[in-house]
């Protein structure tokens, strides 16, 4: 394997490709958590009184509870004290109503990102609520989603215009003491997005966000909404990258899903948060809670997610199959490189009855990275002809990389019929060979393994993610073959 | 509540302590300082997230004297494996019982003998091997287990050396005045290209109520081979917690089968530490409960050496209100390449108000490898059993034969005949409508 050990030299060199700051004068408040900085958020945001109470309650809870400890990762403790919890671009207060208005800055930096926003207006038919930092601050398609009646805004506008909607559905999935990180977020989420189908709505386009964390020092706290009413379905996308720098960096998101009879929701992410540079330095913190909830009849949740960002990665979209006949799926790939840990997976919840659920994930470790899967499959007394199938592998790549599966199955009921598989394995010699003979490069045999081995996730993406996710694929793993 | 029960055990050993083994007293207080320090696990202990042993430190068991109390011919007649030529070690309630056993003749090549009744030459032995590799700090059970260590078997084996039968090792349990805990010890030492087979049973009588807590240590020294068999077939009262350890140099194999059927609460500690390239480790385990018996197998293979091979598969049958926990672990350290590590775990659920708790964790540090884990919770096939019904068996003797089939993988795996033998027949019994089955079983 020796050869394979100098294209590890040669090509894991790349820097990462979307390292750079915008320089956009935030109106950033100092560091620190407390009473005063949350009821600071709240008027800054003039939300009503509830939504304060709300934030207040999850902060007391927060104060109460001890962060958690038993993920495979491991980094230095965070310094809660020295989080700057509010970052806002300057031009908020005049938001523009055409791309024409939006800061030029602004609208380079998607360019540089590969997604300008205009681009994205035309060619994909794709409605963008792109949220830099904590602000939104360009929203389109608005008009065409509104003929269809979905609601999709920022979450702040939420809370001022369909407070019904929102009191009645946050926290009812990812409840305010559900884990450290939700009770975080909850205390102090800036913005993030809501969106709401009606009843019978099929969305008429793919719905998506883009994430990006730019003022230094500024945890990133976003709060995803999406209601699926009967009958309706939606697609919705979430990618993000981050530009490169050196502290560590807190970004603790709750993302709630909750589809009701007949309802469908797909929930797609591709994340490239900066993860570092190649001795673990620097990085993305990515402590994300993300649950769905199959509350109607015949509801279905979907999650997708290809992470390959992240200096820590400690994630398990879930879904609660509470609707007789839901169904969840769960497709992942992750990988890490360098200095990379991930700690990830899902938790399927079975509590209706013929309920079904997929698990498909994918794991490559390179380099010195840990790569973990964990996962939860829990058949309740009540839920009769249950299903599961699951299926996680992992892919190592060099001697010094670790994979690690912690899969826990409960069943209480005898109908249930759960498997669970796993492999781990290398890029097989006789594989490799195979290409080689038919005059392949090594790089090019690799690139094609690798992407065999994720196939079953990607073809779950919708196209345009498709094609992001295998470049972010390539660019993650150029070179770190071995 | 597990302070109270240290409080408790400690007592228990100052009680005891007048008429204490004394040549092991140092190991025996070290141990008790690793209780007070680590205490009993809860359920807030990960590896004892499914198992609640509060019930089990609510009893206060206390440790019983060497008494007479004696198993009858007939019992023993049950007990022993018919046409199964081998030495027998019997231990009565934790003390052995010279009267009942047969022994091999001891001397440089081969030694075995009971704890209690150790020479000063084994006993130096015995302290020389004791906790070498197990410890206990693994958990509150197993420093409590050398804290009142004073009887067991040691089993050592010369290199090259050969133990020409089998050896049994009976730990029987019957009716006392209290409720009563014992603690036996088994040291198992093989020498270089030695081979063993040693069969554990652990039996309940008059459904007495009384606690296990047995620690096994092993260590297979290059080419060694060990056949380890535990039956476990404890009062449907008793508490059964036991814990074994395997330090496996190269080239050593290791066969472990393990078969829980009786039992309240049951937990299996199966520790095993690949030391050496090219050891192997084979797991085998079968657990069948029923009532209200809760049954945990945890498991841990330790690939410290290249070219280490496991192989695992543990299967379990679960009716009326049964819970069973299943946790296999399979680590591959660091530079340990070329490995091949296979697991597997199948459960049939067969009554509602059953639950499987299974977990199988696979943990690597290097990339060469081979490893595979898979674990199923299920019914029984119906087109299989649309095959026997077809040919005109009714329905509740197929389902018997077929559950009888899935459990059968893992004993027939058993090299000897009587003990493959009795344990079909105690699995067919443990079965529902098991005498519909029994003439297909000739």
């Amino acid at each position: 394997m020796s050869t394979h050990a100098e294209d590890v030299e040669s090509l894991v060199d790349k820097e990462y490709e979307h390292g750079f700051v915008t320089d956009i004068d935030s109106d950033t408040i100092e560091p620190g958590l407390n009473e005063e900085v949350i009821s600071f958020i709240s008027k800054k945001k003039n939300e009503p009184a509830w939504m304060l109470d709300y934030r207040l309650k999850a902060y007391r809870q927060w104060l109460k509870m001890e962060e958690p400890l038993w993920a495979h990762v491991d980094y230095e403790p965070i310094d809660y004290q020295s989080i700057s919890y509010y970052s806002a671009p300057k031009s908020k207060d005049d938001m523009p109503k055409s791309l024409d208005e939006v800061d030029p800055k602004l609208l380079e930096t998607y360019e540089k990102l590969g997604i300008p926003l205009h681009e994205q207006k035309m060619l994909a038919g794709v409605a963008v609520d792109a949220v830099f930092d904590s602000v939104s601050v360009a929203t389109t398609f608005k008009s065409k989603l509104a003929d269809a009646g979905v609601i999709f805004c920022s979450f702040s506008e939420a809370v001022q215009e369909h407070p019904e909607l929102v009191q009645k559905y946050l926290g009812s999935v990812v409840p305010i003491a559900d884990n450290y990180f939700s009770a975080l977020n909850a205390a102090v989420f800036t913005d993030g997005s809501f969106c709401y189908i009606p009843k019978g709505v099929r969305c008429p386009m793919e719905l998506s966000t883009y994430f990006r964390i730019n003022a230094s020092n500024t945890g990133q706290f976003e709060r995803t909404l999406i209601v699926a009413d009967e009958g309706s379905h939606v697609s919705y996308l979430e990618g993000c990258t981050a530009p490169m720098r050196d502290e560590n960096q807190l970004h603790a998101a709750v993302v709630e899903l909750i589809a009701l009879d007949d309802a469908e929701i797909k929930y797609s992410t591709v994340q490239n948060w900066y993860p570092g540079d190649e001795n673990g330095k620097g990085g993305i913190y990515n402590f994300v809670t993300k649950r769905g909830d199959c509350r109607g009849r015949n509801s279905k949740i979907s999650w997708t997610q290809v992470e390959t960002g992240s200096a820590i990665t400690w994630k398990y979209p879930s879904s609660l199959l509470r609707g007789d006949n839901s169904v969840g799926e769960f497709y992942s790939v992750a990988v890490t490189n360098n200095y990379q840990q991930a700690d990830t997976g899902t938790k399927m919840i079975h509590i209706g009855k013929n309920t079904s659920s997929t698990i498909i994930s994918k794991g490559i470790s390179a380099r010195f990275a840990q790569n973990a899967y964990r996962g939860l499959v829990k058949i309740s007394k009540g839920a009769d002809n249950a299903r599961n199938y699951t299926q996680c592998d992992s892919l190592l790549m060099g001697d010094k990389c670790g994979a690690h599966t912690f899969p826990y199955i409960e069943a209480k009921n005898s109908s249930a019929q759960v498997e669970h598989e796993a492999t781990t394995s290398k890029i097989g010699d006789d594989q490799l060979f195979y290409c080689r003979q038919r005059g392949v490069s090594e790089e090019d045999a690799v690139n094609m393994i690798v992407n065999g081995f994720c196939k079953d996730v990607f073809k779950e993406l919708p196209m345009e993610f498709a094609v992001e996710a295998q470049k972010l694929l390539g660019v993650t793993l150029e070179g770190a073959v071995g | 509540m597990t302070q109270a029960a240290i409080d408790h055990y400690l007592a228990e050993h100052k009680r005891l302590s007048n008429n204490s083994a004394g040549w092991i007293e140092k190991q025996r207080l070290s141990a008790l300082e690793s209780l007070g320090r680590q205490g009993f696990p809860s359920t807030r202990h990960e590896a004892w997230k499914y198992t609640d042993v509060r019930s089990l430190l609510k009893q206060n068991f206390i440790s019983v004297d060497t008494d007479d109390s004696t198993v009858g011919a007939e019992q023993m007649q049950t007990i022993r494996f018919p046409d199964l030529d081998c030495y027998e070690l019997v231990f009565v309630n934790g003390h052995f019982n010279s009267a009942l056993s047969s022994l091999p003749a001891s001397g440089e090549a081969i030694n075995v003998s009971s704890i209690s009744t150790a020479g000063d030459d084994v006993r130096a032995k015995i302290e020389q091997y004791l906790n070498q590799y197990a410890s206990t700090d693994k958990h509150g059970f197993a420093a409590l287990n050398t804290a009142f260590l004073n009887d067991g078997t040691f089993i050592h084996a010369a290199d090259n050396a050969q133990i020409d039968k089998p050896l049994h090792l009976v730990f029987i349990s019957n009716k006392q005045n209290s409720s009563f805990i014992a603690h036996p010890r088994n040291l198992i030492i093989l020498g270089s290209n030695a081979r063993a087979t040693v069969i554990e049973s652990y039996i309940g009588l008059d459904n007495a109520e009384y606690c296990t807590n047995t620690v096994t240590e092993i260590i297979t020294s290059e080419g060694a081979h060990l056949e380890h068999y535990k039956l476990q077939q404890e009062s449907d009262l008793a508490y059964h917690i036991g814990y074994l350890h395997a330090h496996c140099h190269k080239d050593s194999r290791l066969d472990s089968h393990s078969i829980s059927l009786g039992g309240l609460l049951v937990r299996n500690d199966i520790d095993t530490v690949l030391a050496g390239r090219g050891a192997h480790v084979g797991l085998n385990g079968l657990y069948i409960a029923g009532n209200n018996q809760h049954i945990d197998n945890h498991t841990r293979v330790d690939h410290n050496m290249p070219n280490t091979s496991s192989d695992e598969t543990y299967r379990g049958v679960l009716d009326g209100k049964a819970r069973a926990v299943f946790n296999g672990k399979v680590v591959v350290h660091k530079d340990a390449q070329q490995i091949d590590a296979q697991q597997s775990n199948a459960n049939l659920l067969m009554s509602d108000d059953a639950e499987i708790d299974t977990k199988p964790e696979l943990e690597i540090y290097a990339d060469d490898v081979k490893c595979t884990h898979g674990a199923t919770i299920g019914q029984l096939d119906e087109n299989m059993l649309f095959y026997l019904r077809s040919r005109a068996i009714d329905e509740t003797t197929a389902r018997s034969l077929l559950t009888f089939a899935f459990a059968d993988e893992v004993i027939k795996r058993i090299s000897f005949a009587p003990i493959r033998e009795r344990l079909e027949h105690r699995v067919v019994g443990r079965l529902p409508d098991a005498s519909l089955i029994s003439e297909f079983l000739q």
